[in-house]
């Protein structure tokens, strides 16, 4: 950066080679460490922390088995008895995406839910999923999906199209909510703390009139915490729900 | 839903921009200009900006830079594959089985805790029946002392009533027989003393005529 007092909100967001193999190879980039950290992070504390295998847990432990029942419960109460064969991906993937949105509420962590191909890669993921795994189960019945029982017949033509589009459009939405989410929020952030270091450059009143976007930031910091672990929740829900879907075809 | 995402991006930019007040606008501003698309913010600065800041910037926004998406796929798919494979295979089911085992204790513990309870009731009923038991017997063998003890004492007071009244009435037959002596005596006395009387007054008398005198006098 040319000058430090700059702020740039959108750089946080650039991708940056650390490894390069090669000419034109693949790069470990600081979105690949940051996504190496997450898993690492994950699997260290679940298998650390259960080691011991304690009758009677200890703090760590229990933070383990509580994530576990959070996310077994929520796949049981969505998807049923029969959705518990995707637990492991559904646990996967919210904590990749808890994890990855709580690292990045850490100063110059980089975000990988701030990049729209990784949150619509893993959307994909979890359509193909369903799809693949709604018509193995259930073959052609899978696609009663898309005809609610108890609609008469001539508003069919009019629903099924609904049905399809809106069952089309779930990567989509799945994917856009999360990452938009991630990237207004810590756009915000830096352009708010931006302010507090310009206003500041401008002598004594510039210092009160710092303050407003000091409070701002330190507001939207929480508020992005929050956003952090919900968005990651809302994730997993909808992934249960979209499970459910595959395994009851039928509304 | 990407295009509203980079108005704000633009409007966040073009405010940081103004903000700064050094007449240098950020890079991105121009880029976007590029596009087409936003090209009424970016006229505003565009003219002013020499040294767009190309090092830390590719051409496009970031986050949607197709350069990126290859790599990014690859190493998504490396690290989520190990994760899940991580979770399925090893954490998951372990954390399932610490669950279990203490589920099963539990639930073990407390059929345990209920049978020793049930076990705990049977005993103190039979604590209860034996000692109503034991209450009855102590009872009847107070009774049965009693009883004995009475008898005892009966037959004894009978004993030694029946001694009592036998001496009693030897005693008795005793003094009747004395009192019937006495009494037979009691002529002779009378004759002598009557004779000693006459022979003080008249002179003698025999003992026969004051033997006939007495007997003459206590027929009357």
């Amino acid at each position: 950066m040319a000058d430090p007092n700059k702020v740039d909100p959108i750089h946080q967001f650039q991708i940056t080679d650390i490894v390069s193999f090669g000419e034109g190879g693949v790069s470990f980039t600081n979105s690949a460490l940051f996504m190496v950290l997450s898993v690492g992070v994950i699997a260290l504390y679940l298998l650390l922390s259960t080691q011991k295998r304690s009758l009677v847990p200890n703090r760590v432990q229990l933070v383990s088995e509580m994530l576990y029942e959070f996310v077994a419960k929520m796949v049981s109460d969505s998807a049923g008895k029969a959705g518990m064969k995707f637990f492991p991906f559904v646990f996967s993937l919210f904590m990749f995406v808890l994890v990855a949105n709580m690292f990045g509420m850490i100063p110059f962590f980089f975000t990988f839910t701030s990049h729209i191909i990784i949150t619509f890669a893993l959307a994909l993921l979890v359509f193909v999923v369903v799809i693949v795994y709604g018509v193995y189960k259930n073959g052609l019945k899978f696609f009663k999906l898309f005809v609610p029982s108890g609609v008469p017949g001539y508003v069919l033509p009019i629903v099924v199209p609904i049905e399809v589009v809106s069952f089309l459009s779930r990567p989509i939405s799945l994917s856009v909510r999360l990452f938009a989410n991630i990237l207004a929020g810590h756009i915000t952030l830096k352009v708010f703390a931006g302010f507090i270091v310009t206003l500041g450059g401008l002598g004594f009143l510039g210092w009160l009139g710092a303050l407003l976007p000091l409070i701002m930031t330190v507001a939207i910091t929480a508020l992005e915490f929050l956003v952090a672990a919900l968005q990651a929740y809302v994730f997993a829900v909808l992934t249960s729900m979209y499970i459910n879907d595959a395994i009851h075809p039928s509304h | 839903m990407a295009g509203s995402a980079q108005d704000i991006i633009i409007v966040a930019q073009a405010e940081s921009g103004d903000a700064l007040q050094q007449g240098e606008v950020v890079a991105p501003a121009e880029e976007h200009a590029a596009e087409g698309e936003h090209a009424a913010p970016a006229d505003a600065h565009g003219a002013t900006d020499t040294h767009a800041s190309t090092e830390a910037h590719s051409e496009v926004f970031p986050p949607f830079d197709p350069a990126s998406f290859g790599g990014q796929l690859l190493w998504l798919a490396i690290t989520f594959a190990a994760l899940y494979f991580l979770m399925s295979r090893v954490a998951l089911p372990r954390i399932g089985s610490i669950l279990e085992t203490r589920r099963t204790r539990i639930e073990g513990d407390l059929k345990e805790a209920e049978r020793l309870r049930q076990e705990t009731e049977k005993a103190a009923a039979a604590y209860e029946a034996a000692l109503a038991e034991a209450r009855k017997n102590a009872h009847g063998i107070a009774e049965e002392t009693r009883a004995g003890i009475k008898a005892d004492i009966d037959g004894r007071r009978a004993d030694v009533e029946a001694t009592l009244a036998k001496r009693v009435s030897e005693a008795e037959a005793r003094i009747q027989a004395d009192k019937d002596a006495a009494l037979a005596n009691v002529g002779g006395i009378a004759a002598e003393t009557a004779q000693a009387l006459v022979a003080k007054i008249s002179g003698t008398v025999t003992a026969a005529e004051a033997r006939a005198a007495v007997a003459a006098v206590s027929k009357e």
